[in-house]
């Protein structure tokens, strides 16, 4: 079946969006990530042109994230007031981040910048991930170990604590400066704009490593600020570059939300480390792929990009 | 509908010096096709529109399908240490969005290349200005050309290959343009030419329109006239979605 696609300007299989929708609805509600790093590529192959399948990812991104949100909600996994910091930091990285993202447009190099930052990221993040929960998860089915604070060892009073304006996080049973938050949400919500993702991947392993924040809390936290950090971006490529396939997106959250609420239900069920260990093989996955294309000679060389006149 | 192209037709023709017969009582070449609106609509899947016209006596039909121009940058990648990226690009102006060419016979049997060249008739001979004078040669350039037109083939917005044009009794010819789903909009020009003794004896354009109709350009209007509160409307739908599946699951 077939449906034509008014902002996008081609016609899709409707099955083919609602199976995309559900896969990354899926791992959005499982790892607590947007998913806009894997339906962004995901609609560019099918054909949809670029600033469209970001604009759109964008939107359908909002709808799965509110789905596992309040899910998360229910079970007490979302730190509002950690969300709250890290949104406002995410607003003024995001502002910073368009700009930067024009300017990077103009010299012509802005899918490079894009892959790059993208393989950079990813690998780092992957990497980190997958040490840290590959000998944990051995210990744990060794019956050896039986912490349930993960990545929150002892040793880690440093510099950071003797920052001011601190706060007390009860969720994240954090007791730390607003700075970190503030400051990783503005990152966050630079690369993110650059990027053209609602920044999950990055944010999630940064809340647990930097932060020190529990998994799953991180996950539910993630997801909360992901709508903010994604509902803005859907108005500003709506408001400036009119790029959003409300078509599109209804396919693509249609199915997308479900898969969340199937996500986040299996996500529940597993342990922390295996969570980790499946969210790093996911991401290092993405940054071999993307890797292997900046790198192998491409079959066509030559690529176009029109405006109407 | 067709008076003003005519018109310019027959002002190009006399132009050019050709023995067009834009005075005469009777025209020597008329066409027209089967619908002058292609409707874009919610379950468009591409469209086939049939052209169809009649001479006043044997000649060879050959037809070229335009689509609205616009302009174009082409970039090549090259290698930056173990890294591909944009290095060179031209930008091509005035550039057909869709192009399709069909003849009633192998195009080298009637019409001389000086002249397919002069009508455009053929992938090779699309005139393709640069926007500007670029620092380079014309084998680069040419490179860039052949290019764009692998890259809109690919698209299925041009068609290398020549499609057929049907000629009944000398007299009566018709032939089949299907347009693909992707089909950019705006105004197409068909531009027919008869070929007799090895000159372009009469020429037709015709025009119609490919827009979008109904909820789709709905959609789209509102999407560009009202970007803000489209965009605030594709939140709330968003967000209205993610919450009934929540609730809904929750029933469950």
């Amino acid at each position: 079946m077939q449906i034509y696609l008014p902002i996008a300007e081609m016609s899709v299989n409707v099955f083919l969006i609602l199976g995309m929708g559900g896969a990354v609805g899926f791992l959005s509600g499982m790892f607590g990530v947007g998913g806009g790093f894997l339906i962004t590529p995901m609609l560019v192959f099918i054909g949809v042109p670029p600033p469209v399948a970001v604009g759109t990812g964008a939107n359908e991104i909002v709808a799965t994230s509110v789905s596992g949100v309040i899910t998360q909600l229910r079970r007490g996994n979302v730190d509002l007031r950690m969300g709250a910091v890290l949104t406002v930091g995410g607003f003024i990285g995001s502002g910073l981040g368009v700009w930067i993202f024009s300017l990077l447009k103009q010299i012509g190099q802005i899918d490079l910048v894009i892959s790059l930052c993208y393989v950079v990221f990813l690998t780092i993040i992957g990497s980190l991930m997958g040490w840290e929960s590959m000998p944990s998860v051995m210990k744990r089915r060794l019956g050896a170990a039986t912490s349930t604070a993960g990545a929150r060892g002892p040793g880690r009073h440093n510099w950071i604590h003797g920052l001011p304006f601190k706060m007390r996080f009860h969720k994240s049973k954090l007791y730390i400066s607003a700075i970190m938050p503030l400051t990783l949400g503005f990152l966050v919500g630079l690369l993110a704009a650059i990027m053209g993702v609602g920044g999950g991947f990055i944010m999630v392993p940064a809340m647990i490593y930097v932060l020190g924040m529990p998994t799953q809390v991180a996950i539910g936290t993630s997801l909360f600020q992901i709508i903010f950090v994604t509902a803005n971006t859907t108005f500003l490529q709506a408001t400036i570059n009119q790029t959003v396939d409300v078509i599109l997106a209804l396919l693509l959250l249609a199915a997308g939300v479900i898969g969340a609420q199937i996500g986040t239900r299996i996500a529940g069920k597993l342990k922390n480390e295996q969570l980790r260990l499946l969210l790093a093989l996911l991401v290092l996955g993405m940054a071999v792929n993307l890797a292997a294309d900046l790198v192998i000679k491409p079959d066509e060389i030559f690529s176009f990009t029109g405006a109407v006149k | 509908m067709s008076v003003h192209a005519r018109f310019i037709v027959a002002l190009g023709l006399l132009a050019l010096g050709c023995h067009g017969a834009a005075h005469a009582q009777e025209a020597p070449l008329v066409a027209d096709v089967s619908e002058n609106l292609v409707a874009i609509t919610t379950g468009f899947t591409g469209k086939e529109v049939l052209l169809f016209g009649a001479t006043d006596g044997p000649g060879d039909i050959a037809i070229v399908v335009k689509g609205p121009l616009r302009d174009l940058t082409v970039r090549k990648k090259g290698r930056v240490g173990p890294v591909w990226l944009n290095q060179d690009e031209v930008t091509f102006r005035d550039v057909p969005s869709f192009y399709r060419i069909a003849s009633s016979r192998p195009l080298e049997e009637f019409a001389p290349p000086n002249l397919l060249s002069r009508f455009q008739i053929g992938t090779d001979n699309i005139r393709l200005e640069t926007a500007d004078n670029m620092s380079m040669t014309t084998e680069q350039l040419a490179d860039y050309r052949k290019a764009l037109v692998r890259l809109k083939t690919s698209d299925a917005l041009y068609d290398e290959g020549l499609g057929s044009v049907n000629t009944t009794s000398n007299r009566l010819f018709r032939t089949r343009i299907l347009f693909p789903s992707n089909v950019p909009t705006g105004t197409y020009f068909v531009e027919v030419y008869l070929f007799r003794n090895g000159t372009v004896a009469a020429a037709e354009i015709v025009p119609f329109n490919i827009s979008k109709i109904g909820f789709g350009a709905d959609v789209y209007d509102f999407a560009h006239g009202f970007g803000a509160i489209y965009g605030i409307i594709a939140i709330i739908l968003a967000a209205g979605a993610g919450w009934a599946a929540s609730a809904a699951f929750r029933r469950a």
